[in-house]
């Protein structure tokens, strides 16, 4: 069983050294936790990141919430935790406070004017590939655009798309389920 | 009272928050720019950069400099805003944590679960427009420019900054210094 402070210091190490979000953090995860510290085998690995991604909320604390608690119950997913996010808010303080003295600098305020449309794009830009994964098609692509239509020109808030989606995700699971029984 | 506003606001993020971190990104856009006004689209973006460059997950990066500009925003002091930060930062993970660890005691075998995997693939879907929206919803003005030439730039920018990263996969974080570097000589050194 690993002590405390190992949890603390891989997740840490994961936390510190990853820069691209949460999915960036899985080969960096999977070598820390299946390879170097031995502490689950590649198959529970595989299994604690599907319902990761499939509960809400952060990714990567998610992961350290399932491996910590499995690991060391609830002390176990504080250390995880705070290992997990401490360096990075830190940092994000960090700029944070930079920034407000730089705010009014021309310099800063050109390098930003040229970052702007690039952080769109790359909000923009994955779309295509996520609804490539989200298998999309001629048959489901009103989906996604109904979502896009009703937030961008309705201001709709995406809870209710959320919440839309997961109800008509079980009533259609619920509905093959039955054409199953029926074939 | 902006700070028991600020914790709901991100405690609710924190459970609608499926599909990683451009989700989480969307939601507090909608939440934090469109109805609350704590930011303006301008900051949202720059942080939103700031976050992808620097370490961590991108969902908490956003959600911690959020907290820390809404509370500065609305006229508290340097310390303050790093309480919100902390607010914010904490109250989108709480409830996922807690129903993570609800989950990890007594469903451990829900990858087969049918109705779960159909449900979230409609869910995935859904995520896909909320992201499309968010895309939309931050070209304006303030990040792109109102008028020749920073607006032709921006364009210009954005449609290198896609193609580079939907076509070759680009780095987001080389993109961003980059264009970091065309800004700075673009408007800081030829305009």
């Amino acid at each position: 069983m690993p002590k405390l402070h190992e949890l603390f210091w891989s997740f840490f190490k994961i936390g510190t050294f990853t820069i691209g979000g949460g999915y960036a953090m899985i080969p960096l995860m999977e070598r820390e936790i299946v390879d170097r510290r031995q502490w689950m085998d590649r198959e529970s690995f595989m299994d604690i990141m599907a319902v990761s991604q499939a509960m809400p909320g952060i990714f990567a604390v998610n992961m350290a919430t399932n491996v910590g608690y499995r690991m060391r119950g609830h002390r176990g997913v504080v250390v995880s935790i705070i290992g997990n996010i401490a360096m990075p808010i830190f940092i994000i303080l960090g700029f944070a406070t930079c920034f407000r003295f730089l705010k009014d600098n021309p310099a800063f305020e050109a390098i930003f004017k040229g970052i702007r449309p690039a952080v769109v794009a790359l909000i923009a830009a994955p779309v295509f590939n996520m609804a490539k994964t989200a298998k999309i098609s001629w048959r489901n692509c009103w989906i996604p655009l109904a979502a896009m239509l009703l937030i961008y020109l309705l201001g709709l808030s995406p809870v209710w798309i959320i919440l839309s989606a997961i109800i008509g995700g079980v009533l259609y699971s619920k509905y093959l389920e039955k054409k199953e029984v029926q074939a | 009272m902006i700070f028991l506003r600020l914790f709901l606001t991100f405690l609710k993020i924190g459970v609608f928050s499926f599909g990683g971190g451009l989700a989480t990104i969307a939601l507090i856009q909608h939440d934090v720019v469109e109805q609350q006004g704590w930011l303006t689209s301008q900051e949202f973006t720059d942080i939103v950069a700031t976050s992808q460059i620097t370490p961590g997950p991108v969902g908490i990066n956003t959600a911690t400099y959020t907290g820390y500009t809404a509370i500065v925003n609305a006229g508290y002091s340097e310390w303050m805003g790093i309480l919100g930060a902390f607010i914010a930062s904490f109250s989108v993970i709480l409830i996922p944590v807690i129903l993570m660890l609800i989950v990890s005691k007594f469903l451990l075998k829900h990858k087969d679960n049918k109705i779960i995997a159909t449900t979230m693939s409609v869910l995935r879907l859904a995520v896909v427009g909320l992201i499309a929206a968010a895309a939309l919803l931050l070209i304006t003005p303030e990040t792109f420019g109102n008028a020749s030439p920073q607006l032709w730039i921006s364009i210009g920018i954005f449609a290198v900054v896609f193609i580079a990263s939907l076509r070759f996969k680009a780095s987001p974080i080389l993109m961003i210094l980059l264009s970091g570097v065309a800004g700075f000589i673009v408007y800081g050194v030829i305009l």
